[in-house]
């Protein structure tokens, strides 16, 4: 844990609906455990990581805001900048600068990271960015260097290339990458972790599968509950959650062991938890888990 | 049910969050219309290969796989590569070589067929237009992309048409000055200020785009209102896909809204990984009796009590977009003891889907 809570940097990806944001969290409460003083930041704008952890400093990254900020800071004027962003010339043609966009969401989520923010504003030992979905996570971590092989003129292109160089670094730059006990999840991660290394030449540090169903019921137990044959409704409803809870726990664990045997990084499994909405608590108790297998 | 939905209907577009089965819905639905006797193709641009997955195939490429499904009519599935669709349809425009090598080879161009927001989902879009006017199949159904926005590949052909159709910015990037007499003389400033504070040079290489882009922007505004049409067409259906789960929830509520208020034809909610309503009451001292054992029977009632919290949940969260749905139909097709990962588990999906 403590290798990872000193970088500078974490990226938690995966597939949507895996649960990034919650982990996010949890691993933001771990570090905050650990005297650290953490950013969360939010790229795909739901706003949920203020409502789970109101304690921890989050910052939504606003595309639009990013790039007006970066427009200050390269223009070094406030005036020039604002009468520039405000223009439908500017909003059009930022648009047809290809992977702008990505580069200063980017880019902030680099600078929230830096022990001194050019854009001012407080220093943090930890910035924790919950990323978008594997692919446009992927498209994320790759725009500073597209950027930089584009950008002819001015220092953007330097710029873009010390971003490139601080997400490469494994000392600064960690990768986590979230998801499920699944058929087609574990293949998608195991793809995110060879075209990651592929086109940036970076590796994940640790999987974390989310949502393991635990192994309740031993064979032997399994084969006297199928054994009953009698029973009232609600008794055979039970017996029934009993055993499809039983298979779909065993299918889980299969997955599981094969994406430790694809996939290089470490893979941490976390509980199912059984509560309709993830609160205070649950989160918590993820947070323990983390700290405890990482 | 979806058979009901989709007669008459040509096109199915299945949207949706993250997460909620998107890809292996659109999967079951055209394994089903196929099932029935229908040419159906289905059309994906997830690179993960989940749809493959699914099919049993082991890969898919830009054109239309024959899928061994046993079926009464045909199956075809086909995985988009958006950039490849984008070259094709540049090489279908362009007047000669000389003007398809210029705009292939554009830093622009290709920074916007490969890379750019909203791009690949035009691309699936145009895709399925044009796989829509070659007639070939009954019935086509999309797979959108997974978007950070749910939503983006509706706005997609008119942000890329408009673009790529931009008179004012052509006007001014055309050679001479005449742009200077519209967009007055800032615009100069504009530009050498953006060339500091983006890093490119924005100027030269976008009237190198349109200068021989130009040729071809009448083509691609014209498909993109087609494409456009097409979308808001009366054979065609959206199918908006959901889990039971909170946050899809909500997002399928909002996504909704979205279509009615774009006009587009909205036909009904999947939710899937629904779990059944279970019955009340405390099985606990029947089952130790049943078991004779109170420990396992207080571990079968513990693991029932959750599955029955979780599945009481999912009723309030369905009941609530029921409620905003009006009288467009929803169907559930109850979670399924291993994950959808293969032909047998389509079809398992199947009478759910379409019901008997």
């Amino acid at each position: 844990m403590s290798a990872l809570l000193d970088k500078r940097l974490l990226v938690v990806t995966g597939k949507g609906g895996a649960g990034k944001t919650t982990l996010a969290v949890a691993l933001g409460l771990a570090a905050a455990r650990h005297g650290k003083r953490v950013v969360l930041c939010e790229v795909a704008g739901s706003e949920r990581i203020s409502r789970l952890a109101p304690e921890l400093t989050t910052v939504s990254v606003d595309p639009e805001e990013a790039k007006r900020e970066w427009l200050r800071y390269q223009l070094k004027s406030r005036t020039l900048a604002g009468v520039l962003g405000g223009s439908s010339l500017f909003q059009y043609l930022t648009a047809a600068a290809p992977g702008l966009t990505e580069l200063v969401t980017i880019g902030k989520v680099w600078d929230l990271a830096q022990l001194e923010p050019r854009t001012g504003g407080p220093a943090f030992d930890l910035a924790i960015v919950d990323a978008p979905a594997t692919g446009h996570g992927l498209a994320m971590l790759r725009a500073p260097s597209t950027y930089a092989s584009i950008a002819r003129v001015g220092p953007v292109g330097r710029h873009a290339e010390r971003i490139d160089s601080f997400l490469r670094d494994p000392s600064q730059t960690g990768v986590l990458a979230v998801a499920l006990p699944e058929e087609m999840p574990v293949n998608e991660t195991v793809e995110f972790e060879r075209a990651l290394d592929r086109e940036l030449g970076m590796a994940i540090d640790a999987i974390l599968v989310n949502a393991v169903h635990p192994a309740r019921f031993r064979p032997e137990e399994c084969r006297r509950l199928e054994a009953v044959e009698d029973g009232s409704r609600v008794a055979r409803a039970a017996l029934d959650a009993a055993l499809a809870e039983h298979r779909r726990a065993r299918g889980e664990h299969a997955q599981v062991r094969r994406l430790r045997r694809a996939a290089a990084a470490t893979v941490v499994t976390l509980p199912r938890i059984f509560e309709p909405e993830l609160g205070r608590v649950e989160i918590e108790r993820l947070s323990a888990e983390l700290e405890r297998k990482l | 049910m979806i058979g009901d939905w989709l007669a008459r209907k040509e096109v199915c577009i299945c949207c949706g969050s993250g997460g909620v089965g998107k890809t292996t819905t659109s999967a079951a639905i055209a394994l089903g219309m196929a099932a029935r006797g229908k040419k159906v193709a289905v059309l994906t641009i997830d690179p993960a290969k989940r749809l493959a997955n699914s099919l049993g195939l082991p890969e898919l490429g830009n054109e239309e796989r024959l899928v061994k499904a046993d079926v009464k009519g045909e199956l075809w599935a086909m995985m988009l590569d958006p950039k490849r669709t984008f070259d094709e349809i540049v090489e279908w425009h362009a007047p000669d070589e000389r003007t398809r090598d210029a705009v292939l080879s554009n830093r622009i161009y290709q920074e916007l067929s490969n890379a750019v927001a909203g791009s690949q989902e035009y691309m699936a879009m145009e895709k399925l237009h044009e796989l829509h006017q070659e007639g070939r199949y009954d019935v086509l159904v999309l797979d959108t992309p997974p978007t950070r926005n749910a939503l983006d590949f509706i706005d997609a052909p008119k942000k890329l048409a408009a673009f790529i159709d931009s008179r004012t910015l052509q006007a001014f990037t055309a050679p001479g000055v005449l742009g200077l007499k519209v967009i007055g003389r800032s615009s100069g400033m504009v530009f050498s200020v953006l060339k500091r504070a983006t890093g490119i040079d924005l100027l030269e290489d976008l009237s190198a785009f349109f200068s021989s882009f130009g040729s071809m922007t009448e083509g691609f505004r014209e498909r993109a209102e087609r494409v456009s049409a097409l979308l808001a067409d009366s054979r065609s259906a959206f199918v908006l896909v959901t889990s039971p789960r909170a946050d899809a929830v909500e997002e399928a509520g909002w996504f909704h809204h979205r279509l009615l208020d774009a006009g587009l034809p909205f036909a009904g909610v999947v939710a899937n990984r629904v779990r059944p309503p279970a019955p009340k009451g405390d099985p606990s001292a029947e089952l130790a009796e049943l078991l004779g054992d109170a420990g396992l029977a207080r571990k079968v009632t513990r693991t029932f009590e959750e599955e029955r919290r979780l599945a009481a949940q999912d009723r309030r969260n369905l009941a609530d977009l029921k409620k905003r749905l009006g009288r467009k139909p929803m169907i559930e097709v109850p979670h399924l003891d291993d994950d959808v990962h293969d032909l047998a588990g389509l079809r398992r999906m199947d009478e759910f889907l379409f019901g008997a």
